[in-house]
């Protein structure tokens, strides 16, 4: 790569938006007092939803399994306080359609007894095959926001021989500071977590990037990772989306995932810090996934800052916890690029629920949207290379397929055209819809061709049937006038003679 | 404590602060010294001339709006009509009677650019398609130059005189002022057999200080570049497109004036002559008739350079650019499909990268 290449070449690709994380992320981590109730739903991750086990009126203890994972790629549900469960039922989702989905609410007892847990004293010496076990059995999931169960992830790095786990400390999210906190105030954990997981996936080195607006994490990690020099604190450029597995693989390793390809394919696994976090005290603890640090920030309220509080508490109960100063003017659950618009907050956290940010009016000020003059800043911004201009182009004229052939699949929504387009065009949403209808268009192209399939191995068995029935009409006529002949000598020798005869 | 928030909205839900007036703003921003420079060097005429172009500029678009029952204000506010009679007007002579400017400015603006469907919708730059149709047009007018007479020297029209010029005409009290670019008087000279070196003898000086006969945009070549380069750190554009452009003009003028200097003007001449400067940063560098990709604005630009050195040496017209550009807009539909930037975990190609491991 020459002189030229480089200064032609050099990643350019993120925006920087104003990071709004101080002074919530450098307010104390607190603790939320136990809630009265929880709703824990079903589907808090990537794949089947758990199926509950527990009937109205039992009495659960923290970390009890009240959901089996089911299916292989799913993930079992604990309960996160200790009481009485008062009903298997519905919840409004956490997801912009406000629809509800299945839910177990427990009473609690305000008591926070924990099951008998079953720690591993020595992760190390156990096959690898058994941390993944674990960890499933926990319920731990990506807590970085994807919800992927982690142990599926265990097992395809361990397949693929891949030789560098990334821990994911990036946290480019603006507002969001759940994961320097975790860094700041558990480095120990986060640190062992990452040498448990490189023991179950077989990694030789694990590169912890953190971005380098979080100085006191990067130094408390530091800390926490001297003793294991496997363990590399890696300081990254603060730009987003630095926390997306493809751009941070990208910029710790130089290694680029193919677009047909997981990134466990290059060799190399990403888990966010939380997550190792997570599966240190599902192995050294046997603790399940009850608990997570959720960041409340935004404009409207009171005391911004972090809080530690159990799964299934309603964002309500925490928005009280840390005040309002006026009715936010938007909810979101995540961060203001990729988040989840809320449409009220009777809704729980769930595992990915790294922040709950409610903005005041200036904050949650919509511009209007205005025409494209071609700018080229979102081509620019995009860290995947593409030309989010000439897509949407193309998807406002309801050319679809258009748009697919400058590799809309290839998107990651991560937000970055729409953040820095100029005249404000939703290019997201356009994204998205496309994305959406394509797959539709996919599902009912799959429906229709195996409508046609069954049609035509229908018509082909009628046609089959229709021939065996004249088949075995043609045989049974055969056989009858066979037995007729053969009947016939007897009875008629003179027939016979004629027909002998004739013959 | 239940409470709606109204509609979901798609994220990300923080924008910049960006907007396209504030672009068109700083745009502005970059070509005002330059275009005060030029008022000061060819006078009150001058500035009356810009003021009546981006007037006429201004009307186009609010007609056209018009006639489309939309509301003219709030699309005249995003100042992209303001920039383009602006661009338009430093590249008229800057004596030209008042008619150029309002055929030029609505001309640009209606069947430019609201023609193609408004901003961001149009193939081709609308100041050079007005200046392109001015010139082809009302060719006596568009090449009347005249000598720099600065604003408040000896013999300079005032500000009444200075809008009698632009309203009536030049009186014959100038006539001594009216003089030929450095290209014009190149172009002619050569057309009457007379080389290069010696006709350059005569010729009106080359100064670098801007002081000649020119467009607004023509003499203030260095302002015009400083402009550029204030563009560049403020990231509104970027070098491709510049760099590529004046590269395109330089290096045949430096390669064929080495061959013969009688019969090629020498590179610097071609550089700081002209619309060269301007059409580099302010005209070729147009968003909506540009290509989007690093590669593509290299090839656009070093495109709009070739051409137009080829149109200033051996076609009809002393100056190209506004030509160049144009050929090199319509070329741009084409640029953007063949020069697309590398999408990660793709090769050039789109097709996915091999698995290295």
């Amino acid at each position: 790569m020459g002189f030229l290449d480089r200064f032609l070449k050099a990643p350019s690709w993120g925006v920087h938006p104003e990071d709004h994380k101080r002074p919530a992320a450098d307010v104390p981590l607190r603790m939320f007092p136990s809630p009265e109730r929880v709703f824990m739903p079903l589907s808090q991750h990537v794949g089947g939803a758990a199926r509950p086990i527990v009937l109205v009126g039992q009495k659960v203890l923290k970390g009890q399994l009240i959901a089996e994972a089911q299916g292989n790629i799913s993930a079992p549900i604990h309960a996160p306080v200790s009481g009485t469960i008062s009903a298997v039922g519905e919840v409004t989702a956490p997801h912009p359609s406000g629809l509800p989905f299945k839910a177990i609410t427990i009473e609690s007892d305000g008591q926070d007894r924990w099951i008998e847990t079953d720690p591993l004293a020595d992760p190390f010496s156990a096959a690898p095959e058994e941390v993944a076990r674990r960890s499933a059995l926990a319920g731990v999931v990506g807590l970085g926001g994807a919800t992927f169960p982690s142990a599926v992830k265990f097992a395809l790095g361990k397949r693929l021989k891949v030789g560098t786990l990334i821990v994911n400390g990036g946290e480019c999210e603006p507002y969001l500071s759940s994961d320097d906190r975790i860094m700041r105030d558990f480095p120990e954990q986060v640190v062992d977590g990452a040498r448990i997981v490189m023991h179950a996936i077989g990694a030789s080195e694990a590169l912890v990037g953190i971005e380098d607006n979080k100085p006191e994490a990067i130094a408390a990690m530091r800390q926490a990772a001297a003793p294991y020099p496997e363990v590399k604190i890696r300081p990254v450029p603060a730009r987003y989306p630095m926390g997306s597995d493809k751009q941070l693989i990208q910029t710790l390793t130089g290694k680029e995932v193919p677009s047909d390809a997981r990134a466990a394919e290059v060799g190399v696994l990403v888990h966010n810090v939380s997550t190792c976090a997570a599966v240190h005290k599902a192995i050294r603890l046997g603790h399940p996934l009850v608990e997570r640090i959720v960041t409340l920030n935004g404009g409207a309220i009171a005391t911004p800052g972090n809080v530690y509080a159990p799964l299934g508490t309603m964002i309500s109960d925490l928005l009280a916890f840390v005040g309002l100063k006026e009715a936010p003017s938007r909810l979101i659950l995540g961060g203001p690029m990729m988040g989840t618009p809320l449409l009220h907050d009777r809704i729980p956290i769930v595992k990915g629920a790294s922040g709950i940010l409610a903005f005041d009016a200036a904050e949650a000020f919509v511009p209007e949207a205005g025409p494209c003059i071609r700018c080229g800043n979102c081509t620019k911004a995009c860290p995947m290379g593409l030309l989010p201009l000439e897509m949407a182009a193309r998807i406002r004229v309801g050319d679809l397929e258009g748009a697919e052939a400058y590799a809309l699949q290839d998107c990651i929504s991560c937000g970055c055209c729409a953040y820095v387009c100029p005249s404000h065009i939703p290019l997201v949403q356009y994204f998205s819809h496309a994305k959406g209808e394509l797959t539709n268009a996919e599902r009912t192209k799959l429906r229709t061709d195996a409508t046609k399939r069954l049609a035509e191995a229908k018509a082909a068995r009628i046609e089959r049937e229709n021939r065996e029935k004249a088949e075995a009409a043609a045989r049974r006529k055969a056989e009858r006038e066979a037995a007729k002949a053969a009947a016939t000598p007897a009875a008629t020798p003179v027939a016979e003679q004629t027909q002998g005869a004739s013959a | 404590m239940s409470q709606a928030y109204g509609i979901a909205v798609a994220a990300p839900h923080t924008t910049t602060t960006n907007s396209p007036t504030r672009i068109m703003t700083l745009v502005m921003l970059a070509l005002a010294p330059a275009t005060l420079y030029g008022f000061w060097l060819y006078g009150w005429p001058a500035f009356f001339l810009w003021a009546i172009t981006i007037g006429a500029a201004m009307l186009g678009e609010a007609f056209c709006l018009r006639l489309l029952n939309r509301r003219a204000v709030p699309v005249l506010m995003d100042g992209s009509a303001i920039l383009t009679g602006w661009l338009l007007a430093v590249s008229l002579p800057p004596w030209a009677p008042w008619w150029i400017g309002v055929f030029g400015g609505m001309f640009a603006t209606t069947l430019g650019k609201q023609a193609f469907g408004g901003l961001g919708q149009n193939l081709y730059n609308p100041a050079m398609v007005a200046r392109v149709a001015l010139l082809i047009s009302f060719p006596v007018q568009m090449t009347a130059w005249v000598a720099p007479l600065p604003m408040f020297s000896a013999g300079a029209p005032g500000l009444v005189d200075g809008l009698l010029i632009i309203l009536k005409g030049v009186p014959h009290a100038y006539d001594a002022v009216t003089s030929a670019t450095t290209l014009g008087f190149a172009k002619t000279e050569l057309s009457r057999g007379v080389n290069l070196l010696e006709s350059l003898q005569h010729a009106p000086a080359l100064s670098f200080i801007g002081s000649r006969p020119g467009s607004l945009g023509e003499t203030a070549a260095w302002l015009i570049l400083a402009g550029g380069v204030a563009m560049m750190f403020m990231r509104i554009i970027t070098w491709h497109i510049p760099l590529a452009m004046l590269a395109g003009i330089a290096i045949p003028a430096a390669i064929l004036h080495a061959v013969d200097p009688s019969r090629y003007l020498e590179m610097g001449a071609h550089v700081l002559s002209g619309g060269a400067m301007l059409g580099a940063f302010f005209i070729a560098t147009d968003y909506v008739t540009s290509p989007n990709s690093p590669r593509g604005q290299l090839i656009f630009g070093f495109g709009c350079g070739v051409f137009t050195y080829i149109i200033r040496t051996w076609a009809g017209y002393p100056e190209g650019v506004a030509f160049a550009v144009l050929l090199m807009n319509s070329m741009t539909p084409i640029i953007d499909t063949y020069f697309k930037p590398r999408i990660y975990g793709r090769d050039r190609k789109g097709n996915p990268l091999q698995t290295t491991n």
